[in-house]
């Protein structure tokens, strides 16, 4: 109060320091984006050339979707300290009714290749996936059940429930319209839609840093200076536009293209046709999730009430939060993010088995800590836990084009998750 | 103990709680009046702070009556109890670690935007005013409360305390952690939230800051209220007596703890 030491007494700073802080830049996060260019370049390297290229990277992208939407979700479990180690079987068992539902209950009411059959297996799913995750949230905060115990009985009885829709037997083939959701031709959203969607980003992110700086102003707040958020602006609109870029970089196959160019009355030339994807919509789906998510995890109440119970759950129930229904709302959520890749990873597949999943639990886990998660709780941020799911699946992916051993990657894998989180709690220890 | 004839700001009649067997409050009774400074003293285990934590929303009492104003009150939960205008500096402080200021004062009643999310900015701004009363060297708003001080966390709780216009104060062990100025400072604020009309409870084991503060002290022991006396009727050396022994001396009126 009267100490002024304590707070007069400036942080030395390096000149690299001050600029990074004027830019309000996480260097966790810059940390991060380092590792995955260090990966990204050397698989490159080591495969003469082949990850960096436009192919490459949007399977990259399509293939990380189903475990970036979970891992936005298993970052507020983990907030809260708790653990979900049910993702897998919940979207293994979310997959399957889908399934069920569009090969057969649907098609009996609706006929095959209904218009309605996709948004209604959507509904089925976010509407299955949400409840089960309350089931389970209520039992952890209402009941006072260990959530690493309702989650690994969850395992079992998901997957279980899984095996049982069907007996095991796989379910094949998924609705056309649904199919979207996995990416692929169907769901690839073609050039124009992509230059459009980056355009209304990059708009969006001028818009939305001036509005904010606006509202500094207007209650005499220190702000960043003028040029910081100008580079700020340039570098994530560049960002966008060279990822939009590279998604239409990569042209559909021959057979699709000559399909969809019949399709749509064009002549087919002797050279072919150089067709865009775009970005696929799963990636899509991910981006808007992450968005979303951000969104409640920083601007709502819920979200506050979240850190606030992970940072000091008795400081939280004293300040009149009902720390149980929160808790229980986390859970739900979780649930319905598994909908929504239960969506995504089923229609990838084209088909629903009783094994999708299965290893998911552990990457949502590792993605949401190796960005930056802290497992003590009170701590992540959506975006850090998306980028782990990429990092995640570009190990995976490179060393699959490399021609590495399954047995291998998996050693891989699990010895990048325990090197990160040392890195980590080393960078944390210092900046203390 | 209603000599003066105003209705008590908070009357708490014969409250007791049990944990587990163990009656760590039993059938104790105290009051406040507006502009009022009580001093809870008692050994450590004694139920000062599990009493005062019924009368903040954190614990239900077994039994016993809580009233404001004359009024009957039902307080179950901590926002009960914000509603009735009592607030509570816990001794723990209670604040989340990894949020800043600003979050922490308005944990709970956070102020929205029309379109329901978080006003940030004019959080920040009360919280900028509130702090410059109580503390003008603040400048960290945008950091966890986790890289602050002592005092500056101590002045955070605060903050949080009394900028919801409290009617009455809860302050358990306010000084335990803060060095000579700060605790100075501590004071200083309580005799003018006193000359608000505030009403504070007081609760500490050092006997020497409740004297140079309360208008009365209430001793307890072994969960039980020894008694309770304006202070100048008593000497520091009889509420001594009163805290160890149990001993009510003459200028006291004896509660049920008396030996």
């Amino acid at each position: 109060m009267t100490a002024p030491v304590a707070t007069t007494a400036p942080p030395p700073s390096t000149a690299s320091g001050s600029l990074l802080s004027k830019l309000e830049i996480d260097v966790r996060m810059l940390g991060m984006l380092a590792a995955l260019a260090v990966i990204w370049i050397g698989f490159d390297i080591l495969s003469g050339g082949v990850f960096l290229t436009p192919r490459n990277l949007w399977n990259l992208s399509v293939q990380t979707a189903s475990v970036a939407v979970m891992a936005t979700g298993m970052v507020l479990v983990i907030v809260t300290r708790n653990i979900d180690l049910s993702v897998g079987a919940i979207l293994g068992v979310v997959g399957m009714i889908i399934g069920v539902a569009q090969v057969q209950w649907l098609p009996a009411y609706l006929g095959l290749e209904h218009w309605l059959t996709a948004p209604l297996a959507v509904l089925i799913a976010l509407v299955a996936g949400g409840l089960i995750g309350l089931f389970q949230g209520w039992l952890i905060a209402y009941l006072g059940i260990p959530s690493f115990i309702v989650t690994l009985g969850g395992l079992l009885v998901w997957r279980g429930a899984a095996w049982w829709v069907t007996t095991g037997q796989t379910v094949a083939p998924m609705d056309t319209r649904f199919k979207a959701f996995g990416g692929g031709v169907e769901g690839a959203l073609g050039a124009t839609t992509t230059w459009i969607i980056a355009a209304i980003a990059c708009g969006l992110i001028i818009v939305g840093l001036g509005l904010s700086r606006r509202r500094r102003l207007s209650f005499g707040f220190p702000v960043r200076p003028g040029w910081a958020d100008a580079v700020i602006a340039v570098v994530a609109c560049g960002t966008v536009l060279a990822t939009a870029a590279i998604f239409n970089a990569y042209p559909m196959p021959m057979g699709s293209a000559r399909a969809w160019a019949e399709a749509r009355g064009i002549a087919w030339p002797d050279g072919g046709l150089f067709i865009s994807q775009g970005v696929a919509l799963p990636v899509l789906i991910a981006v808007l999730v992450g968005l979303v998510m951000t969104f409640i995890a920083t601007r709502r109440r819920f979200g506050r009430y979240v850190f606030a119970i992970g940072g000091n759950p008795e400081a939280a129930e004293l300040s009149g939060i009902n720390t149980r229904w929160t808790l229980m709302k986390v859970f739900g959520l979780m649930g319905l993010l598994c909908g929504i890749s239960a969506c995504i990873s089923t229609a990838r597949l084209n088909a629903a088995t009783n094994a999708a999943g299965t290893l998911d639990k552990l990457y949502v886990i590792a993605s949401a800590v190796i960005g930056g998660t802290s497992l003590a709780g009170g701590i992540g941020t959506i975006a850090g836990a998306m980028l782990g799911a990429l990092v995640m699946q570009s190990l995976q992916s490179g060393m699959v084009l490399l021609g590495v051993d399954t047995p291998l990657q998996n050693i891989v894998v699990g010895a990048v998750l325990v090197l990160a989180v040392w890195v980590d709690s080393l960078y944390r220890r210092r900046i203390k | 103990m209603h000599t003066n004839g105003t209705t008590p700001l908070v009357e708490m009649r014969n409250i007791s709680i049990a944990f587990g067997g163990i009656k760590a409050v039993d059938g104790v009774s105290v009051d406040l009046r507006p502009g009022e400074v009580v001093g809870l003293l008692g050994h450590n285990g004694a139920g000062k702070s599990t009493l005062i934590k019924i009368l903040s929303g954190a614990y239900r009492p077994d039994s016993g009556e809580i009233y404001v104003n004359g009024e009957h009150a039902d307080i179950s939960t901590p926002r009960d109890a914000k509603r009735y205008g009592i607030e509570t500096i816990y001794q723990t402080l209670a604040l989340a670690d990894n949020i800043d200021a600003a979050g922490n004062i308005f944990l709970g009643r956070e102020v929205l935007t029309p379109y329901g999310t978080l006003d940030d900015a004019t959080m920040e701004a009360e919280t900028r005013k509130v702090m410059a009363r109580l503390n003008p060297h603040f400048r960290r708003f945008k950091e966890p409360v986790k890289a602050l001080s002592g005092g500056q966390r101590q002045s955070v709780a605060i903050a949080r305390a009394i900028y919801f216009n409290a009617r009455v104060l809860i302050m358990d062990e306010p000084t335990a952690a803060l060095g000579p100025a700060e605790t100075q400072q501590v004071a200083d604020l309580v005799l003018q939230l006193k000359k608000e009309g505030i009403g504070i409870f007081l609760i500490s084991h050092d006997i020497h800051d409740v004297f140079g503060l309360a208008d009365r002290v209430s001793v307890m022991k072994n969960g039980k209220l020894v008694g309770s006396a304006n202070v100048q009727d008593v000497t520091q050396d009889e509420v001594l007596g009163m805290i160890i022994l149990g001993k009510c001396p003459p200028g006291a009126t004896p509660g049920p703890g008396a030996s």
